[in-house]
């Protein structure tokens, strides 16, 4: 058994949902190599072999990798991925845009989203908005798989010495370009790395309402901010909120839902909570059944004075 | 004007309604799928209002729709068409068809059909899978711009802003290319009933997998499906002192 794990990393260090993919891939067993595509790389190598659990850092260091294309990351890994029984990437932007390709390109069937790992050939998966879990088992040489993250715990990432080999990265595929990226400045945690987040649903009514009545909170607790789809179509917030099946999966420490019904595609994105708490006018609202707190009350007196008792 | 000759193809997919709560069946073999309603998965309704809004804002000259699938996927198309779309494809079986049998299949329309560019939802609502555009995108060495939020054609290349954690970010890709609509690429229109009526009318060919020479056979076996545990519900607090409390005794964070 060997698998090559797709790294997604900042050009710094790797990011929390490749420590989680490596977790999942440990499950398999056999020898774990992580890929670190990018243009001078060196010093998120250099991190990336202290990672526990891998045995080597394969390394395609060239300007043209700058980036993360996903025409030019998947040139590269195909030149490696003939080796490996198994080909497992976060399912982040990064990893859902290049794996399905690796896997076309291998003829091979991809499994996303994995959420448990049962056997080499055999894993769970949401579907239907995670209202099932399917288990799967494929029949193809090469296992092409995302990994849902906030299922895994992931592993440390020091105490590890995997050897850092120097590998070919495969020519400028020439077909895309990077023109620029906007991130949205956070002065706070990011949602799938939060121990708190603050979500905001339609209840609030507008979007100078949500940044009235959550942010103070959030910036009391340190926490990230999120919405459900509701708050996200009704424009209070930008697109990356959203938590849910359609958004970001989290799984925070505590995650406050405040004005929020609890559809089933946002519970499919926050259930795996370790605490729920919920703030809704409505007793009735789906939210209450998966809160560990519930407070019935109206969000516009109940939230301030929360914010004001911490 | 140049942009009149671009054709677009949209890749619809018949799912269950995104308003169903699913079901598995009693003996856990699969989703309970008797009677339950069906309609246009919601990204793909996106990714064809958006093809159409090109073409009336002039950057394109047709937009043709396929949906591989049974042949009540003609009722899919037919949406597609009533949203404006100018012809419809049905690649009609009744394997059940997984993603990259339809990427193959895509791959087999692209060439047929040639067009400059190729825009499918992100992901489908049932299998929730998000990998078809990819495939189809390496399998045909295309370029691609998965989760798109805004896109436009200019110069012969396709500028792309795409959805990515945390911001967003903006690609310029050789056509042909292809694309996935996220959410928030535009809202789709609701379709009246003259433009129903018109749909009628407009042409559908149906072919089979075997006329392409492609092998739809699923690759991943389904053993079973299971609801997820239930994660049970705690207590209602009478007030935000008592929530604090509690928060403090049972959760480290606060």
């Amino acid at each position: 058994m060997a698998i090559l794990v797709m790294g997604e990393h900042d050009n710094t260090s790797v990011s929390l949902a490749t420590l989680s993919t490596i977790a999942a891939a440990q499950v398999i067993g056999g020898d774990i190599d992580l890929l670190i595509v990018g243009a001078d790389v060196q010093r998120v190598a250099e991190a990336a072999s202290k990672i526990i659990g891998i045995r080597r850092v394969l390394v395609a260091d060239a300007p043209h990798l700058a980036d993360a294309l996903a025409e030019n990351v998947e040139a590269t890994a195909m030149q490696l991925v003939g080796d490996y029984t198994h080909v497992f990437a976060p399912a982040t932007a990064f990893g859902k845009s290049v794996a399905p390709r690796i896997a076309a390109r291998l003829d091979v069937a991809q499994i996303s989203d994995v959420t448990a790992v049962e056997s080499p050939d055999t894993f769970h998966r949401p579907i239907y908005a995670g209202n099932l879990i399917a288990t799967v088992r494929s029949t193809d040489p090469h296992k092409v798989a995302t990994v849902r993250t906030t299922a895994f715990e992931p592993v440390a990432a020091i105490g590890g010495g995997a050897t850092i080999v120097h590998v070919k990265a495969a020519s400028d595929q020439g077909i895309s370009v990077f023109v620029s990226r906007e991130v949205t400045k956070l002065d706070r945690p990011e949602l799938t790395a939060a121990r708190i987040i603050v979500s905001g649903g339609r209840g609030l009514g507008s979007g100078e309402n949500y940044a009235k009545i959550l942010e103070p909170l959030a910036d009391k607790l340190g926490a990230a901010l999120g919405a459900s789809r509701a708050a996200v179509d009704a424009g209070f917030v930008p697109n990356d909120y959203q938590v849910g099946q359609t958004g970001k999966i989290v799984a925070p420490e505590l995650y406050l839902a405040i004005g929020i019904s609890g559809a089933i595609q946002h519970l499919a994105g926050m259930k795996d909570s370790k605490v729920i708490v919920a703030i809704n006018k409505d007793p009735d609202a789906p939210i209450f059944g998966v809160a560990d707190y519930g407070l019935v009350g109206d969000l516009f007196a109940v939230v301030p004075e929360l914010t004001a008792s911490i | 004007m140049k942009g009149n000759t671009l054709k677009i193809l949209v890749a619809v997919k018949r799912v269950v309604d995104y308003n169903v709560k699913v079901r598995a069946k009693s003996d856990g073999s699969g989703p309970d799928l008797a009677n339950v309603k069906m309609s246009m998965n919601p990204f793909d309704e996106i990714a064809v209002e958006e093809a159409v809004r090109l073409k009336e804002g002039g950057a394109a000259a047709e937009v043709i729709v396929v949906s591989c699938g049974p042949s009540q996927c003609q009722e899919t198309l037919r949406n597609a068409l009533a949203i404006g779309a100018d012809r419809a494809i049905l690649v009609e079986t009744e394997t059940e068809l997984q993603p990259l049998a339809v990427a193959k299949l895509l791959k087999a329309v692209f060439d047929r059909e040639a067009p400059q560019l190729i825009i499918l939802g992100k992901q489908a609502i049932d299998d929730d899978s998000n990998q078809t555009g990819q495939m189809l995108a390496a399998l045909a060495g295309l370029p691609q711009a998965t989760f798109a939020s805004k896109v436009a054609i200019a110069e012969g290349r396709l500028q792309v802003t795409r959805e990515v954690d945390g911001g967003l970010e903006t690609l310029l890709l050789a056509l042909p290319a292809v694309v996935t609509a996220d959410l928030r690429l535009n809202e789709p229109r609701y379709v009246t009933l003259p433009n129903i009526m018109k749909a009628k009318k407009k042409p559908l060919e149906t072919v089979t997998p075997e006329v392409f020479d492609v092998d739809v056979t699923p690759r991943l076996t389904m053993l079973r499906v299971a609801e997820p545990s239930k994660r049970a519900a705690g207590i209602k607090v009478p007030d935000v002192r008592t929530l604090l409390e509690k928060l403090k005794s049972e959760t480290k964070v606060i």
